[in-house]
């Protein structure tokens, strides 16, 4: 008895708050919910004063009356004018969770069966744990090795689904230092309850501590530049002269123009799908079948360094370039190259 | 409108939405895939696709046909049609045997027999959807037309035994309806997966 | 608190009726009666919602303490079955296989069903479908969850998937061909003066749950179907890895199970307005716009599905869109709720057990209802989408809301359907432990749900133990309040009180017939003159 009363004392009711958009999303909740109670007491104090008031005993005779229009349309009106306000308030967040700042710290998640691989640009990763400095936006790209996960943060109020064959990005800002749960959120196997973590945020001179500790491997772009080397990346589009695939060189979120007349972006998804189904997508000018397919050859890990790799060989221009300013960058093959499709170049 | 008829109608209703899942599946990686549709029309068979069109069609007329003689308590003529139609069932999956066996040996079956995609190998990868999705739809599509012949057969022994008259003939008009239904499934397929592409 | 079941005088000899018109296995296995079949189906989806329940009791067990007490496996699958049997084996069949099926024909005036014939073959193809999956929970259980999310289910799971994936398309099949006898019963089949106005509320809800039944349970079979295939076949259109999308499986699941929740809670509201209307002496205030609500239910609930994949990453507009016919969709449930309430304005009220049973759906509908805001709000879903709070907003509107009015549905048709009369005081006092064991389980999980606790999981952090024992220990109350009925209602077969034709004084054609009824119902066709729940001529008409 003595212990369920400590059990009760100590419930937890409400989650902390620790990200810039907990406290957006809490205010919402609480509308929601306050809104909540006032109907259900409207309902409840209406069942109950009429059960009371005309309990058959008391009012032995009904009244019988059809309907009436006014109230029809009073109580299907305004509650739904009062949902409108739920919907655009909903949305305008919902379109800021999805919308990261510019200049976010980017890190890395791959979920896997039942774990949480994260990758640090500097090279640094861990496993089911996260680091993050107070009051800096952190961008997480996510990909899932097999199945749907979904990477969730109650104390930042985020979460997103993790799917196989594409990235996901869900972003916030920590506000208050402390030890928070991660959990995977979307059923995965066996061991689901397993996949959960604990995201760390620092003050950032304790962060920046942190950090240095890390990245005896070098920095995510230096390891995928050793990738690039190790599986003949470089041979074609580094030091090829004779123009059979797309220079590299400063095409980073840069426009792509493809064969069919489409005009892409080169982004991380972009890149991450022209090594892992390069026939996806073929640059205008160039080939099919040239470049070897790495499906099931490159992890998702490592298609993170690569990326970082191929990043840093643009100048640093800030993303804001990226889009229709510029005029596609038509990648065409060299005058009087010989492009041949290779039997040769395929694995 | 009587009450067999609406019924029959509300279920042939149900299958639009049952093949209509397939549609859409096929509607969306369309979309996504293009090049990798429209290179596998050439690994279709358009002579027996054709074939199989032109003997549906056949049989939504003889079926028709066999409606009106139900009408018209003509039961030599409604024995005629409803076999006739009977044929041209089962030579629509004689002839889809022999394409399936085609595809078999070409090492086109996706999962279980996936070789043959030698043309366009930049489209492999994606043309499996394609079949994945030719499959399921013309194999659902020709598990109604075998349901479709065994209603037909039922009708036949009913034609048989003199049960149907000018004055009582609904079944024959349900089970045609039926059969209209699943021809019309068959002309929408046709074009989807045998023609789309198909320019040479 | 008063009652209005009046005593009627013992009768010597018991009429025929269509129970003991005939014995034996055949005319029961063989009868196209609507009647029979009912009683076949009441008795299959308790059978199904028992096995169902103690899945639920057993995986609650294991929750109490944090570390789980069974493995995670068998967890997995526990949960996974729990919401198999009971979405596709007890809610989706529940009142319209049992209740409609008895009563529809004869509030119309009719018979029996447009087509008695595949009335039977519904029961049998739900029976195939129930052994296939009771199969899979002997073979060990499938672990994807009622949902059976792709890749998992097609390519990782290594439990039943096929086995289940065919129970639940055949049992598809069953509830396909429910609504259509439905629908075209209502069509074709209403008595002389039987308009579509003057129709029992109850039969205009299970003809809107025919439409949705008849619509969007196809597409799960297709859905199920291609799972099927992917799953024998190794290579799909699910299949990331050959370039599939994983959430076309979505698109096309949710397309049919969003309004499959509708199909789970529409007869409900069907059986709430008889009862309402009846132990408030009243016709339900605003009857037009009770009846319109079912139809714009039916057509609104296809149109919301997307509101289940918010965080999967689907563009802006597409959550936009979602988000907003979500709720619009609120519109008219809250419409049915102000009228039931409003119904009772000026009425004069009894507390017979099933009037309990309504206002419990009223109340608890409400707040599952209202939860469900918290979720069409695409912010806020963020926050709550895979968590507890998501389990107890749907827990809420099908136990709070379908099981609440099953069960007065099922006390407020037992006389007539029996004969018999169950014990009250003890049906009131199992109504009580159903209505506090309830609350007492599934309230904790909203708060849980918001903590951040992730639902489909066999073990958690320590700090959500607390909340966890209060929703186990409520559980074990309310699996009592379950077992309760099912004693006096079989006790009641031979020993309750013979109950007349209307023992409530209600208004509709089913009480002017015998308890129980014949086996084709009336003497003769019914003639209609007046409008449903004529308890009185109408004395106001607020405007």
């Amino acid at each position: 008895m003595l212990a369920s009363m400590r059990i009760l004392a100590d419930l937890p009711l409400f989650p902390v708050a620790a990200s810039e958009q907990a406290g957006s999303i809490d205010a919402l909740y609480w509308f929601i919910t306050a809104i909540s109670i006032l109907m259900t007491v409207i309902i409840f104090l209406g069942l109950g004063i009429f059960a009371w008031k005309y309990h058959n005993k008391r009012h032995p005779h009904a009244t019988q009356i059809e309907g009436s229009t006014k109230l029809e349309l009073t109580w299907s009106i305004l509650p739904f004018l009062i949902m409108l306000i739920m919907f655009g308030w909903g949305a305008d967040l919902y379109y800021k969770a999805q919308t990261p700042p510019k200049d976010a710290m980017e890190i890395f998640v791959t979920g896997k069966q039942w774990m949480w691989k994260i990758q640090y640009p500097d090279g640094t990763r861990e496993i089911n744990a996260l680091h993050v400095p107070v009051g800096q936006p952190v961008k997480l790209t996510m990909a899932s090795e097999d199945v749907i996960h979904s990477f969730s943060i109650p104390a930042f109020r985020v979460r997103h689904d993790v799917m196989p064959g594409h990235y996901n990005t869900l972003w916030f800002t920590a506000t208050k230092p402390g030890h928070y749960h991660l959990f995977c959120t979307e059923y995965c196997g066996d061991q689901h309850a397993g996949m959960i973590g604990w995201v760390d945020v620092l003050e950032p001179r304790e962060y920046a501590n942190w950090a240095s500790g890390g990245a005896s491997q070098g920095s995510l772009a230096e390891q995928g530049q050793k990738l690039f080397e190790q599986n003949g990346c470089a041979t074609c589009h580094l030091l090829d002269q004779q123009g059979r695939c797309p220079i590299l060189r400063g095409l980073y979120n840069k426009p792509v123009q493809l064969a069919d007349g489409r005009t892409v972006i080169a982004d991380d998804a972009y890149i991450r799908e022209s090594i892992l189904d390069p026939n996806a997508k073929i640059v205008a000018g160039f080939q099919p079948n040239v470049m070897p397919n790495f499906k099931g050859q490159i992890s998702e890990e490592n298609v993170i360094q690569l990326i970082a790799y191929i990043k840093s060989l643009s100048p640093s221009t800030p993303a804001s370039q990226q889009g229709s300013q510029q005029p596609p960058v038509v990648i065409a093959p060299k005058a009087g190259a010989a492009a041949k499709p290779g039997g040769a170049a395929q694995h | 409108m009587d009450a067999a008829t609406l019924g029959m109608w509300t279920f042939l209703i149900t299958e639009v939405l049952f093949f209509g899942g397939m549609f859409a599946s096929y509607a969306v990686y369309r979309n996504m895939y293009l090049d990798a549709f429209a290179s596998t029309s050439q690994y279709m068979n358009v002579v027996l696709g054709g074939t199989n069109t032109a003997v549906l069609i056949c049989s939504s007329l003889t079926m028709v046909l066999a409606v009106r003689a139900a009408q018209l308590s003509n039961r030599r003529h409604l024995i005629l049609f409803l076999i006739l139609t009977m044929i041209f069932g089962v030579a629509f999956l004689v002839i889809k045997g022999f394409e399936y066996h085609a595809k078999w040996v070409e090492g086109l079956v996706p999962g279980l027999h996936w070789s043959g995609y030698t043309e366009h190998p930049e489209f492999a990868y994606h043309a499996q959807i394609l079949f994945f999705l030719y499959f399921c739809m013309t194999g659902m599509h020709a598990l109604h037309m075998v349901v479709g012949i065994g209603l037909l057969t039922f009708l036949l022994v009913q034609a048989y035994r003199r049960v149907f008259n000018a004055n009582y003939f609904a079944p024959v008009e349900m089970i045609g309806l039926y059969w209209h239904f699943v021809d019309i499934v068959w002309i929408f397929l046709f074009p989807l997966l045998y023609l789309i592409g198909h320019r040479r | 608190m008063a009652t209005l079941a009046q005593r009627s005088p013992e009768v010597e000899a018991e009429e025929v009726n269509y129970l003991n018109v005939e014995h034996g296995w055949k005319s029961w296995l063989l009868t196209t009666d609507h009647k029979r079949i009912a009683v076949l189906y009441i008795i299959s989806i308790t059978l199904m919602f028992f096995v169902g329940g103690l899945m639920a009791v057993l995986f609650r067990i294991n929750l109490l303490v944090p570390e789980g007490l069974f493995s995670a496996e068998t967890y997995n699958r526990l949960f996974s079955m729990h919401g198999i049997i009971m979405v596709f084996f007890f809610l989706v069949p529940s009142i319209p296989a049992t209740l409609a099926n008895f009563l529809i024909p004869i509030m119309v005036g009719a018979k029996d069903l447009a087509f008695p014939r595949i009335n039977l073959l519904s029961w049998y193809l739900y029976i195939a479908g129930a052994l296939l999956a009771i199969y899979a929970v002997v073979r060990g259980g499938v672990d994807t969850g009622w949902t059976f999310y792709a890749p998992f289910s097609t390519t990782y799971s290594n439990s039943y998937v096929l086995a289940a994936a065919f129970g639940v398309f055949t049992a598809g099949f069953s509830s396909i061909l429910t609504g259509l006898n439905f629908i075209v019963t209502v069509h074709k089949m209403r008595a002389p003066g039987m308009t579509w106005s003057r129709l029992p509320l109850f039969v205009w809800s299970n003809y809107a749950t025919g439409l949705i039944q008849v619509l969007g349970t196809p597409v799960l079979a297709i859905t199920l179907l291609l799972l099927a295939f992917e799953r024998i076949a190794h290579v799909g259109i699910f299949d990331p890895n050959i370039g599939g999308d994983p959430i076309l499986f979505q698109h096309l699941f949710w397309f049919y199970s969003h309004p499959a929740v509708y199909i789970m809670i529409l007869p409900g509201m069907g059986v709430i307005s008889e009862i309402v209307s009846c132990f408030s002496r009243k016709r339900i205030f605003g009857y037009n716009f009770v009846a319109f609500s079912s139809m714009a239910i039916a057509v609104l609930s296809f149109v919301v599905w997307g509101h289940h994949m918010f965080i999967t990453g689907e563009s802006m507009y597409t959550g936009l869109a979602f988000s907003i016919l979500s709720f619009m969709v609120a519109v008219p449930s809250a419409i049915k709720v102000f009228n039931w309430t409003a119904t009772m304005y000026k009425g004069s009220v009894s507390f017979d057990t099933p009037m309990l049973y309504a206002f419990g759906f009223i109340g608890l509908f409400t707040i599952g209802g209202l939860t469900g805001l918290h979720l069409a709000t695409l912010g806020t879903d963020i926050a709550t989408h895979g968590t507890y709070f998501v389990v107890a907003h749907f827990h809420y509107v099908m136990v709070g809301g379908m099981v609440m009015a099953f069960m007065g549905g099922m006390h407020f048709w037992w006389p007539k359907i029996t004969g018999r009369m169950y014990p009250e005081a003890w049906s009131k006092f199992a109504a009580l432990i159903v209505f506090i064991g309830f609350n007492l389980t599934f309230f904790p999980q909203f708060i849980l749900g918001y903590l951040g606790m992730p639902r489909r999981y066999h073990a958690y952090p320590p700090e959500f133990q607390a909340l966890n024992v209060l929703s186990s220990a409520g559980a074990s109350i309310l699996g009592i309040g379950y077992v309760i009925p099912m004693v006096y209602f079989i006790w009641s077969l031979k020993n309750g009180p013979r109950a007349g034709k209307n023992p409530w004084g209600a208004a509709g054609l089913e009480w002017q017939i015998q308890s129980p009824p014949t086996t084709f119902n009336f003497d003769e066709t019914p003639v209609v003159t007046e409008e449903a729940y004529n308890y009185g001529p109408l004395e106001e008409i607020v405007g």
